[in-house]
């Protein structure tokens, strides 16, 4: 189980809902979810519309600020983070204006 | 490599602050590149904000200053900001948060909130001015008259004013604004894409009395961030070189006058605000959008006519120094 929320502009993009609780299937034989897996699971199961407002190639869209557990996800190496059980993700647009 | 994923920290990001070395970092500063805690950031941040304002002499013991709020986070942490600094460095400032209701129904229901929410906690008096009071029209019913295309060039003229009216209201010395580096490389780079020279100089200058628009979807700020992602700098180089930038001494520059209509400072005969009013009153809502539209078929009124034809419409989105 992981917390997800989206503000910023971002929780538009999912039927206006700011927080999620979702479970995150495994790949079989991958031992840890990274915040790889969890972009590719959010693209396709959280965002209603307009994917290209959330991601640009296989990360998310600059501008998009990423908190892994109240940390820049910057820090904890971006794609590869590894996430664990009751982990809280957090994206912000910067890019809806101030 | 795995053993030593497997050990890293997991609360936090494995490094620890810069500053105090004692809390685990929790952001990188891309102005920086430091890696610096929660508490850290907050302190650094306000710190700076203070030194710029003493550095440049923003502001005098007793004057009063309005705040731009939209209830968005830029001008949230700037109440915040303000209202801290203030205090804690007995700047002696009167504070207001000065807010503008466009009247586009469902749209600001949730930033007004907001702003009444920053009102409480930082114990600001408010004001509130509508499009409705001060020209008559509320932008659904502009958006009814003129339909969606170039109703964002209504919005933005009419902001600018409103903000500028509702400081003469409160009869503040000077409104602050939340324009952060993303907002001010982007103009930067837009005045340099059109050629505006005139705005380029003014653009990057630590003014008061500046207002501007919040929605952007341009290229230029995607191309921004992108740029960012290369080199986190790149915004403050950007500012950087808006600020370094000189004109020749012999270019002659457009002189900044007052409309003859409302007294707004204007480089045209009638400011912008006018003459999109002038429109929307007479039925000929085109009127000021574009460049030659506007009383092509009704050439006795000469003076609209000049200045429908001088004055060029501005993307959405576009600060306007």
């Amino acid at each position: 189980m992981l917390f997800l929320q989206c503000s910023g502009g971002l929780e538009l993009l999912c039927d206006s809902v700011k927080i999620h609780k979702v479970n995150v299937e495994q790949q079989k034989g991958v031992e840890k979810l990274t915040m790889k897996d969890l972009l590719t699971w959010v693209r396709t199961n959280l965002i209603k519309e307009r994917p290209e407002m959330f991601m640009k190639g296989d990360t998310v869209r600059p501008g998009v600020l990423v908190l892994v557990n109240d940390c820049d996800w910057e820090l904890s190496g971006l794609l590869n983070t590894t996430l664990e059980e009751n982990d809280v993700v957090v994206f912000i647009s910067t890019l809806h204006g101030g | 490599m795995e053993e030593e994923a497997k050990t890293k920290p997991r609360t936090a990001g494995p490094y620890l602050c810069c500053v105090c070395n004692q809390r685990r970092a929790a952001l990188k500063r891309p102005k920086t590149l430091e890696q610096v805690c929660r508490e850290c950031f907050y302190e650094v941040f306000e710190e700076e904000i203070h030194r710029v304002i003493v550095e440049n002499q923003l502001f005098k013991p007793g004057e009063r200053i309005a705040i731009g709020a939209s209830g968005g986070k830029d001008s949230t942490v700037l109440a915040y900001v303000l209202s801290t600094l203030n205090r804690r460095h007995h700047y002696g400032l009167d504070l207001f948060l000065l807010s503008v209701d466009e009247g586009i129904t469902g749209y600001r229901d949730d930033s007004l909130e907001t702003v009444k929410r920053n009102e409480i906690q930082y114990g600001l008096p408010l004001k509130v001015v509508s499009y409705k009071d001060l020209y008559g029209w509320t932008m659904d019913e502009i958006v009814k008259m003129i339909g969606l295309k170039n109703n964002c060039t209504f919005c933005g003229v009419f902001r600018r004013q409103a903000l500028d009216r509702g400081a003469a209201m409160l009869k503040v010395d000077k409104v602050a604004t939340g324009h952060n580096a993303d907002d001010i490389a982007e103009t930067v780079l837009l005045n340099i894409l059109r050629g505006d020279i005139a705005r380029l100089g003014r653009c990057t200058a630590i003014t008061t009395g500046i207002y501007s628009p919040n929605a952007y979807r341009g290229f230029a700020r995607e191309f921004i961030k992108d740029l960012e992602r290369i080199r986190p700098r790149a915004i403050l180089d950007i500012i950087k070189s808006g600020e370094d930038f000189r004109i020749s001494t012999s270019t002659k520059m457009p002189e900044q006058g007052t409309c003859e209509r409302c007294g707004y400072i204007s480089s045209q005969k009638w400011c912008k605000a006018c003459v999109l009013l002038e429109g929307l009153n007479r039925g000929l809502p085109k009127l000021g959008i574009g460049r030659t539209r506007g009383l092509n078929n009704d050439r006795k009124d000469a003076k609209g006519n000049n200045a429908a034809k001088s004055i060029e419409s501005k993307q959405c989105g576009t600060l306007d120094f």
